[in-house]
């Protein structure tokens, strides 16, 4: 049925449709109102069978789910930002153990300095804990592929975290198709867990491994995502014959069959990235652009096949590895080695920056001339930059940067003159 | 308590005692059908005051529970030597997933057992005192105020005992651990510092709470039956000596377990819903030297007329506090 309404609750609803047993949160640090739209539907009645547990923290909640998937219940919580930090020990500990847990991860940034606005440095920041990763780019999607994730979660005895954009997802209002029960029903059927907590079957889970075993479980690990490469499409291929729409697999084309450049990202930027493709298109310029859905397991080939025509690839991020550049640029590197082309790399919308069309014409200007930086700060105010660099070069005692820059931006002041 | 009263030690050994008891009130360690939920073979030191303590606990929560049990293991000890990959000594469905985590886990099996309908099926969470009283302290403080459908078990051996006996928040003052040196001005861990987790338990009101210790496993057996037989969160510390991170003999385990209460280092207390309902009294009151004499971590204690007489000034402020006098013959 076809609302208008946000994000967050399309995804509420969706998980509810998949009938979860189990949904374990910590409501803040900050979460979405993902957790508290279930908690509403659970308290009154709507979803049935399903225990709503309201934890102390982030790390506790991923605990909670990590005992009730072990012992056989479909398992749903969701986070973001400093929780994604704080329960990243319970994050490895859910993947090496197997367990098909669902977590959303409503994209935010990492502080110091604290910023809650969207980025994607907290779902980046556990990309190699075992987990699959698939970012949506927009709440149709967000609905659609939460209910394929339990599917794939549960055929590979997996953890799968949906990463959504915060704020510009999570909390923006939309039409979306939110699909009715006999339909999730008919596509995804009752958890049947690869392991489970019995009395009647006593099973010891999470035993120590040595270094005579512990290369091999971590190379299953690893052989596991590689089989949901080929299980991710085959799964949006059922999932569009029972519900008619097309999430896309394990990465989406824009305009790219004839592209000289292509822009590639992930997540909700893609909408305003196309727009801007079809302005430069209409001007003659071969641009397309590729958005990758499934980050982890990394879709190598796919990638390849899809890049390799190009003259250069702009790889867009809203991430960052400090000292070293762009996360998922260096990705892209390795899918294309060996491939006559070029890679930028352009970190933007840090700590929820706004991405300009304005900005992204002038970006992809200087792509196609080639006149890029191989790493480029979008927006960057070099001015601020250069006067705290200068400040740290004639004072030992400089002050905190952060405040400083903020100082410099005039947000300071205009709040005294307030 | 249901079970009958005999002391157990009249005879002066330190037998356990069991022929003195009706067959109805005998352990279920004396049991042929036990579970041996925690089965030999496993690589506990001798003298583990810890393997005693859970094979006893475990059992009786089998029993009590018509052998529907699931255990959720935080790190440490009592997991490192139960399960070494392949083998696991444990005949219970058990989990163990991170440190700080074992009381959370637990709530998630429970979640599943209710939703699943399978309320018959308990769930007994457990660690050492560092997973419980520093690590996996928010954990367990979360679990008891959602009074969560739990039994709790903390095998207190006062220290990181798995990692070459450090200092946790549950090491007395005076102990000698790998990070509180017997060096110095002040040598040994500090006085006046630490945390006593059954009080902090009992003032979330949880429906039981219990401490408990491996020189009475009757008395042990009897307070895990009766946790079992409550629900929502429930909390019981056990007393288990480490010859290993002590400085003990082995077969000194029981007997320093004993001393410890007889001294009132470490009171005997049940209570239900944040009021103490019974105290395990002092029958043959030792001074703490007593005590402190078999074990080499108080070893420079002994030696110290100020620490020694802060350590009896603890065993003095348990006896006085929760009134630990009156049992004597």
């Amino acid at each position: 049925m076809l609302k208008q309404i946000e994000g967050s609750h399309g995804v509420a609803e969706a998980v509810a449709l998949c009938r979860p047993e189990v949904i374990c949160c910590y409501p803040i640090t900050p979460q979405t109102h993902i957790v508290e739209d279930l908690g509403a539907l659970v308290k009154s009645g709507k979803l049935e069978n399903c225990e709503y547990i309201n934890v102390e923290s982030e790390f506790a909640a991923l605990s909670v789910g990590i005992g009730s998937s072990a012992a056989g219940a479909r398992t749903y919580t969701a986070t973001a930002s400093q929780g994604m930090l704080f329960m990243a020990e319970a994050v490895y500990n859910a993947s090496g153990l197997g367990l098909p847990i669902v977590m959303t991860v409503g994209n935010r940034a990492i502080g110091a300095p604290i910023n809650i606005w969207n980025d994607q440095t907290d779902s980046m920041s556990v990309r190699d804990a075992g987990w699959i990763q698939l970012f949506v780019e927009d709440n149709q999607q967000a609905v659609d592929i939460h209910i394929q994730a339990f599917k794939i979660a549960e055929r590979l005895s997996l953890p799968v975290m949906v990463c959504m954009d915060g704020f510009i997802l999570t909390h923006a209002y939309e039409g979306i198709d939110v699909p009715d029960q006999e339909q999730v029903d008919k596509f995804l059927p009752p958890f049947e867990p690869r392991q489970s907590l019995d009395p009647n079957d006593p099973i010891s889970l999470g035993a120590m491994v040595g270094p005579e075993a512990y290369t091999e479980v971590r190379y299953l690990a690893h052989h596991k995502q590689t089989q949901a490469l080929g299980l991710i499409p085959e799964i949006n291929e059922e999932f569009k014959q029972i519900f008619g729409r097309d999430s896309g697999g394990l990465i989406s084309t824009y305009n790219i069959e004839d592209a000289d450049t292509v822009i590639v990202t992930l997540g909700s930027v893609i909408g305003t990235i196309q727009e801007v493709v079809d302005e430069q298109r209409s001007q003659g310029v071969k641009i397309g652009a590729l958005t990758i859905r499934s980050f982890r397991p990394f879709p190598f080939e796919a990638i390849r096949s899809a890049l390799e025509g190009a003259k250069r690839v702009v790889v867009f991020e809203k991430c960052l590895a400090v000292g070293l550049g762009g996360i998922v640029a260096t990705n892209v590197r390795l899918a294309l080695d060996g491939v006559a082309v070029t890679v930028y790399t352009v970190i933007g919308g840090l700590g929820g920056r706004p991405i300009t069309r304005k900005s992204l014409h002038h970006l992809f200007e200087n792509a196609v001339k080639d006149e890029l930086e191989e790493v480029t700060f979008l927006d960057l105010k070099t001015d601020v930059v250069e006067r705290e660099l200068e400040r740290e070069r004639q004072l030992i005692r400089s002050g905190s940067i952060a405040e400083n820059i903020l100082r410099d931006v005039g947000v300071v002041d205009a709040a005294k003159t307030a | 308590m249901s079970h009958q009263q005999v002391k157990f030690y009249q005879t002066g050994t330190l037998t356990v005692g069991n022929r003195l008891l009706d067959e109805d009130n005998r352990t279920v360690q004396a049991t042929m059908d036990r579970s041996n939920s925690l089965d030999s073979g496993h690589r506990a030191c001798q003298g583990c005051g810890e393997a005693l303590g859970a094979r006893y606990a475990i059992d009786a929560a089998m029993r009590a529970t018509d052998n529907q049990l699931i255990a959720a293991n935080a790190t440490g000890c009592l997991e490192v030597f139960t399960t070494p990959y392949p083998e696991s000594a444990w005949r219970i469905p058990w989990i163990h997933s991170l440190f700080g985590n074992a009381a959370a886990v637990g709530t998630g099996i429970a979640a599943a057992m209710k939703v699943k309908g399978k309320e018959e099926v308990r769930v007994i969470a457990q660690g050492g005192d560092g997973g419980t009283t520093d690590i996996g302290f928010g954990c367990l403080s979360g679990m008891f105020e959602r009074n969560d459908d739990v039994l709790y078990i903390c095998y207190d051996n006062q220290g990181y005992m798995n990692t070459g006996v450090q200092r946790s928040s549950a090491t007395p003052g005076g102990a000698r651990t790998a990070t509180t040196m017997p060096v110095g001005p002040q040598p040994g861990a500090d006085f006046d510092k630490g945390k006593n987790v059954p009080s902090i338990a009992m003032a979330h009101n949880i429906p039981y709470v219990a401490t408990a210790s491996v020189d009475r496993l009757h008395d042990l057996e009897a307070k895990v039956k009766k946790a079992m037989s409550m629900h929502g969160a429930r909390y019981i510390q056990v007393f288990v000596p480490c010859p290993l991170g002590w400085g003990s003999q082995p077969a000194k385990t029981v007997n320093l377990a004993r001393l410890a209460i007889e001294s009132g280092i470490y009171p005997l207390f049940e209570a239900e819903h944040g009021e103490i309902t019974s105290v395990t009294k002092i029958r043959n009151l030792v001074q703490v030297d007593e005590y402190l004499k078999h074990q080499r971590r108080f070893a420079h204690v002994l030696k110290n007329p100020e620490q020694l007489s802060a350590v009896q000034a603890t065993a003095d402020r348990n006896i006085q506090k929760y009134g630990l006098l009156g049992g004597q013959e």
